[in-house]
Formats: C-alpha cells, structure tokens, sequence
C-alpha cells in the first residue's frame, strides 16, 4: 500500500525536492542526463499533450451551438454559454440525459457499497477467522480474476434472463459488483491480514464479538483499504459501457456512457458535437475531481494491488 | 500459514482465561456448570464461514454458474428464441472457419502488438524523467496521470470529437502543421483509425504504466546503481544490465496488464469506428458482440468466448511463469 508515496530512495532523488543545495544534491544534479531546463521542457510538452483534449472538451461544452458547429473550430470559446448544458438537462430532445446521470449514480454507488460490504465481511473472514477449505476458496475468488467478464457476457445474460434481472439497474449492479469484488477482496483480505492478531484478541478479551471487534476495532485499522476498494469499483461502475450496451435496452434506463452513444447517434443525421462534449464533461469531470481528491488512495491502492 | 491461527486460538484460552472468566461477571457461571455448545475455535470458524458466504454466493450465481453454462452452450446451437440442441464441437470448428473471426482476431493481434510496446516504452521513459524526485515531478505525474481515471468510452466520445474532419480540433492542428488536411477524414482508412485509436489509448493508459513501472524503480536499492556505476558502468549499462533485470516483476505486470487489456478491446472501436470501414476494425470481443446480441446465435458467441477465455489464461499464466522464475532468480 505504500509503495507510491514514500520518498524516493536512489541517489537521483537526494537534492530533487529537497530544497536548497547540499553537496550530495550538487554532485548529483551534474551526474544527471538532462539538464534541468530540458527535463522541464520535455516534462511541460508532455503535460501540455496530457491536458490538451480535456481543454478541448471544456470548451467545447461552452461554446454557444453556432459556435461549437464552426469549421474550423475555434481555439476559445467567444462567447461563454451554457447551452449546451441546458440542452442536456432538457428531456424534450428525445435524451434522457439527466435521467442516465441518476440511474450512473445510482448503480456506481450502489454496487460500491455492495462491493465494500461483502468484500469487508470476506476479506475478514478469510484474513483472521480461517475455515476448513477457506485457501480454497480464496483461492477461487482469485482465479476469476483470470477470466475477463467480456468472456462470459452471453451465459450471463442468460442467467439474467431467468432471474428477471435483464434491463434492470439492479441486475447492472449485481454484475458490476460480482466483477468488482475478486479485487476488492483481496485488497481487504491483505488489509486485515496487516493487521497484527493481538489487537483482536485484546479487543475479544474486552468482550467483544467477532463483529463487534470488526467493526470497532478492525475496520478503522482498514480504512485505507476500503476507500480504495470503494474508489475502484466507483470508477469501474460508472465507466463502464460493454455490459450497460447488453444488459441494458430501455432508454429510461441508461447509464452515462450507453446515454453517450445516443447523444453521438445525433439528431437527423447531425451530430451536436458542443452537446456531445457537455456530455463527456458531465461524465469525466466527477472522476477527475474524485481522483484529485482521494489520489493518495487511488494510486496507493493500485500499487498496493498490483504489486503484491 | 497455520501456525498463527493456532497460536491466536491457542494463547487467549490457556493464558488470560481464569482472571477473565473471574471478573466476567454472568458468563462463568454457565462455563462452570455445562460445556459450551461450541468451542471458541469452532465458533470462530463458522463466523467465518458465515462471513465469506455472502461474497461466495453472488461470484457462484453470477460467475461460476455463467462459466460452467458458458461451456455448455458452446456445444450446442443455441439461438437467442426457441430451442437449443446439442451439436459437439461444430461451433468451434466454425470458428475455425469463419473468415470474420479470423479477420477479427487477426486484427485484435495487430493492434495488441502495436500498442505494448508503444505503452511500454512512453511509459518507461515517463517514469524516468520523474524519477529523481526533481522539484515539479510530483505536478507532472498527476498531471499524467489524470486521463487514467477517465472511462474509455467517454475518452473515445472525446478523441472521436477531436479528429473530426473540418470539426475536429486536431484534424485543425494537424492541418496547419502540414501533417494532413483538415478535411481528412481519418476515419475512413483503417490504417489511420487504429492509429487515432492507438493514440487515444496510449493517452488514457499510458500514465498507469508510468505509475507501475515507477513504483518498480523506486523498488531497486539505490546502493545497486551506485555499485554499477563505481564498478564503471555508464549509464546505458547499468540500465541494460542492472536495473532491468531486476525490473522483470514489474516488466512482466505491465506487459500483462496491456496485453490483457488490448486483447479485451472493445469500448474504443464500438465508440470511434464502429467496426469500420467495411468491418476492418473488428476486434475480438466486438465480434463476439456481433454474434451473441446482433445475430443471437448464443452458442457461437460462447464458444468463441471460451476460445477467449482460454487465451487469457494462457497469458495469466505466461505472467505467474515469469513472475515466479524472476523470483527464482533473485
């Protein structure tokens, strides 16, 4: 969990961020490969290619309609409008724009919550109170996650099928969250097991239960990990197109993405493309603040994750 | 591994026990007079059976029972209304056949070996310069990092926008720079649509293998490199000889994670080229999209599936191969 935060530890990093010279930091800074006026030229060249189709998009989205049809396009909006905006917020275009923005919430959140409580309850068991054949198990669960969900989307529409689950935000969320918990699980199984026995058995020996000692005495030890479970399973779910496009035929029922495709369809053969990107900002701005917000986390995790 | 369980079951219930059950107050009593219906140990067991179920139970409904299901169906014609029949392995000596699926995993191929290395080495070479820690470092690689947390499909909506002809702000950009008119539609060739699209993944992806390879970096004792160095090796040396090898953990994660990943495509060509011009960018997973939910011949879409299916393992397993031998090594 702490490989990206920690301090860099090879000899190039000692004078980096560290301020002002020490000889250690001179005698590095000559070893260096590129001088420090083209280190940051390349790295701003590199930022400015990163944040380009994100500025696009924001003004994009604020460019009155005539402007956002020009050809060529304008660089900067010159006049600011919401239009676009308005437009999305606005059913009588045949979208449901806002509708999808509720149903996205409510699937990601639900199925992050989902994903969070059954993976804690799993990652516990599995961590401290081992069972006949619970390796096994564990086990299992990890192997799905050789199995791509693309793979088995056809069987499972079936198994929807018969539930009554197809076309329905609560079958999209128990799919997501099936697919989200082999990680989660072993995020919080790996959290648990950090966490040394003794502090269980002292809180046993206070008088606390099994979930009692889980929730007053583990869980805050575990926070780490169920922020970041929670955070990739949220970005998952509201990303997610391939499962929403099959699972999913009822207009009212749209997520973001499935919703994106319909605004890209166009109207009569023209594609608003200033409502599109609305669209897209709607959709992409949530995560990028959720990120900025939360990185150490996200990134944490990932590390933490992948590298175990 | 059992060693502590026993340990943590063990110790509570020989050490502390008398001076608890003393000032327990109602509890004893009962202990004293009867024995408990379950030991700790075995209630402490089944809390954890009780536990995992919940979690045990939606991957069985909604993965075991589709993945056994899965390789049913690919042995028989199941269409999407009526009755299915058991036909053996004629689906998969179709797939054999069929020049689409063919085409299409052909396709997919091309585009995963294009793509790795591309990531690979932009990736490298991004956490290079953000190595050293230098002052700004951490800026850039949030800054990189941002299209990450983005979706696929909405980056797609946003690149598609972007090489628009005469729309399109790069199409501008190219066209003033002489790269292309702006009028082109980039679109209409195959060769220049995988390419957008190639662009638009490394862009999205790219700052993940950054972060990956980087963490793998800052892995490595700084006393290794300085050893290389007073020993006399330059700077290509010691990262030809030293740093890769120790590298390969990482290396073999990263090489996974975007193989895996281009051989799943589907979200970036169903958005930017639909498949076209006339079907030439159809990847796999597209295909089997065409086959189970446009034609509706199920049977054929899990069959193909399972062919998938078992591509992937093999590369999982090409990965626990490499990561294991690495070890082997250290």
């Amino acid at each position: 969990m702490s490989t990206a935060p920690v301090a860099p530890v090879d000899p190039f990093a000692a004078g980096g961020s560290a301020g002002p010279a020490k000889p250690s930091s001179d005698r590095s800074s000559a070893r260096r490969a590129l001088p420090t006026a083209a280190w940051w030229a390349v790295c701003l060249c590199l930022a400015v290619i990163f944040l380009y189709p994100l500025y696009i998009m924001v003004v994009q989205s604020l460019k009155t309609p005539t402007e956002a049809a020009v050809a060529p396009p304008t660089f900067f909006p010159h006049h600011f409008s919401l239009h676009s905006f308005a437009a999305l917020a606005d059913s009588a275009t045949g979208i449901q724009f806002t509708q999808s923005l509720v149903n996205s919430i409510l699937v990601s959140v639900g199925a992050t919550i989902a994903t969070v409580v059954l993976s804690t309850l799993a990652g516990y068991g599995f961590a401290k109170l081992r069972f006949r054949g619970s390796n096994a198990l564990f086990f299992v669960c990890l192997a799905t996650f050789m199995i791509p969900f693309q793979a088995i989307l056809t069987p499972l529409f079936l198994v929807l099928l018969k539930l009554h689950l197809v076309n329905s935000l609560w079958g999209l969320g128990a799919v997501y969250t099936t697919f989200q918990l082999p990680f989660g699980l072993f995020l919080m199984r790996n959290s648990f097991a950090a966490i040394p026995d003794e502090m269980e058995e002292a809180a046993q020996l206070d008088g606390c239960g099994v979930l009692r000692s889980l929730w007053r005495v583990m869980l805050p030890v575990a926070v780490p990990g169920v922020i970041t479970t929670a955070l990739l399973t949220f970005f998952a779910c509201w990303n997610e197109l391939f499962a929403a496009i099959v699972l999913i035929t009822d207009q009212s029922k749209f997520t973001l993405p499935v919703s994106l495709t319909e605004l890209a369809s166009g109207n009569l053969g023209s594609i608003d493309w200033g409502l599109l990107q609305a669209g897209v900002a709607v959709t992409v701005v949530p995560c990028l603040i959720i990120y900025l917000l939360l990185q150490k986390y996200y990134v944490g995790g990932l590390l933490g994750g992948a590298l175990k | 591994m059992t060693d502590p369980q026993i340990a943590a079951e063990g110790i509570p219930r020989a050490r502390p026990r008398p001076g608890t059950a003393r000032t327990g107050g109602q509890a004893p009593r009962l202990d004293a007079s009867r024995p408990p219906l379950l030991t700790r140990s075995s209630r402490r067991r089944l809390t954890g059976a009780a536990l995992t179920a919940p979690a045990l139970l939606v991957i069985a409904v909604f993965f075991l029972v589709p993945l056994v299901l899965m390789l049913w169906m690919s042995f028989n014609d199941w269409p999407m209304m009526g009755g299915h029949h058991f036909i053996g392995f004629a689906n998969y000596s179709k797939a054999f056949q069929d020049g689409e699926f063919g085409a299409s995993v052909w396709f997919t191929v091309k585009y995963t070996l294009i793509t790795t290395p591309v990531l690979f080495l932009l990736g490298l070479g991004m956490a290079l310069l953000v190595r050293g820690g230098r002052r700004g470092a951490r800026f850039f690689q949030t800054v990189w990092f941002l299209p990450v947390v983005i979706g696929l499909a909405a980056s797609s909506f946003l690149w598609l926008y972007l090489f628009q002809s005469d729309f399109g702000p790069a199409s501008t950009l190219l066209g003033h720079l002489g790269l292309g008119k702006a009028s082109t539609n980039w679109f209409a060739d195959s060769w220049s649509a995988l390419l957008i699209v190639i662009a638009m993944v490394t862009w999205k992806v790219v700052g993940l293998q950054m972060l990956l390879l980087l963490a793998g970096l800052r892995a490595i004792p700084a006393d290794v490199e300085e050893a290389a160095r007073i020993d006399g090796a330059g700077r290509w040396q010691t990262m030809r000889y030293v740093i890769m090898p120790l590298l390969r953990p990482t290396l073999a994660l990263v090489l996974v994670f975007s193989v895996a990943g281009s051989l799943l495509a589907f979200d970036q060509f169903y958005v930017m080229t639909s498949g076209g011009p006339s079907n030439q960018t159809i990847t796999a997973v597209f295909d089997i999209y065409r086959a189970s939910f446009v034609k509706f011949q199920l049977g054929y879409g899990s069959a193909l599936s399972t062919l998938l299916m078992l591509v992937l393992i093999v590369v999982s397993a090409v990965q626990m191969w490499l990561l294991r031998s690495s070890e082997e090594t250290r």
